[in-house]
């Protein structure tokens, strides 16, 4: 579990899987996401306040910025959710989402 | 949305891994086998993230699509190496078969293939991969092998130069055995290629892929920039966005 080097910590975010001028999709939210729900909040499906539209978190579009993560709608680009984290603390807004629909742990 | 809900994933956590086995992809990436003890199966499709500690605190976390799929407790990686990246350099140059990874998952049950035993949906579909964007892929057509599932497959999977293609070997056996599989170079194409190296194009799309009088599902996986393109064309090809499902990993 080793790291050679310390990186100063705005690194984070600007390679590999993100990039902060650039979308990613809201399935890759599903590791953040599962310290908080006992299900996959990514298949589960959400309507937007904004728009009505229904659909996927995962097909969300996602912005990886720091210090924290913003969720838009796929349709209208209005905010669906935002997760900021810190060393001990998670902090989520699913004020742009209602009416979650998942599918019960068989 | 029309989409029927998937099962739901076996629980995720964090675990400790194994490496247990560790060889080049390409010239730039590296195959990983990792023994997880705990590890409780993933599907075809989904991810897990990896996090690396560095001895004063210091953590960095990213996500890797898993190129194995099924109940085992072995699971298979290939990561390519991003010249300035703080995991992946790790991966590709220094972890050793012995040494263990700090895991999350199985993550994720949007991108994910299931056979049509448990989908009971018999449309084709059509996987289309940019560079390493083709792991998750690997392991949707093992999958698919594997359940000796009907559904046609087709894969496009684009790359800079043949050198870049990762399992070529076994893609290769595979289209033998009823994959269709197909490569769009852009920058170097082999010897007597057909098809000039270049950027892919709308119609090149449009050849390669299944036509959407056929209602493919449609998975694609790689940059940002590339899925935008590709998921831009095939909307324009008469394919409905809800049948398309994407996975960016950033990037243009």
């Amino acid at each position: 579990m080793p790291l050679a080097t310390s990186a100063p910590s705005d690194s984070e975010g600007s390679s590999e899987r993100h990039s902060e001028m650039t979308h990613i999709d809201g399935n890759a939210l599903a590791g953040q996401l599962s310290d908080l729900f006992a299900f996959d909040l990514t298949t589960a499906i959400g309507r937007c306040v904004n728009c009505g539209t229904s659909g996927m978190i995962g097909a969300a579009m996602v912005y990886v910025a720091s210090p924290g993560t913003v969720a838009r709608c796929p349709h209208c680009g209005a905010v669906l959710a935002t997760i900021v984290e810190t060393d001990d603390r998670i902090w989520l807004s699913l004020a742009g989402v209602t009416a979650i629909e998942v599918a019960k742990q068989s | 949305m029309s989409d029927a809900l998937p099962p739901a994933a076996a629980r995720t956590a964090w675990r400790v891994g194994t490496v247990v086995e560790a060889r080049p992809e390409t010239g730039s990436a590296r195959r990983l086998v990792i023994d997880v003890p705990d590890w409780p199966g993933n599907d075809a499709g989904q991810h897990l993230d990896v996090r690396l500690t560095a001895p004063d605190g210091y953590q960095a976390q990213r996500s890797y699509s898993i190129a194995s799929s099924g109940s085992g407790t072995r699971i298979e990686l290939a990561v390519d190496e991003l010249p300035d990246g703080e995991v992946s350099p790790f991966l590709v140059e220094d972890v050793m078969v012995g040494d263990k990874l700090e895991l999350h998952g199985p993550l994720g049950g949007y991108f994910v293939w299931m056979p049509q035993s448990v989908t009971h949906d018999p449309r084709p579909v059509q996987l289309i991969a940019g560079g390493s964007g083709v792991v998750p892929f690997l392991a949707m057509v093992r999958a698919h092998a594997d359940a000796g599932d009907p559904t046609p497959f087709r894969l496009l999977y684009a790359v800079r130069e043949p050198g870049d293609v990762f399992y070529r070997q076994e893609l290769t056996h595979l289209a033998a055995s009823g994959l269709r599989l197909d490569y769009v170079y852009s920058r170097t194409a082999p010897r007597d290629w057909p098809v000039p190296a270049g950027r892919i194009t709308k119609d090149a799309l449009a050849g390669f892929a299944i036509p959407a009088s056929d209602k493919p599902r449609i998975y694609i996986c790689g940059s940002t920039g590339f899925v935008e393109l590709i998921a831009g064309w095939l909307i324009e090809l008469g394919h409905a966005a809800g049948d398309i499902r994407t996975e960016r990993f950033g990037g243009q």
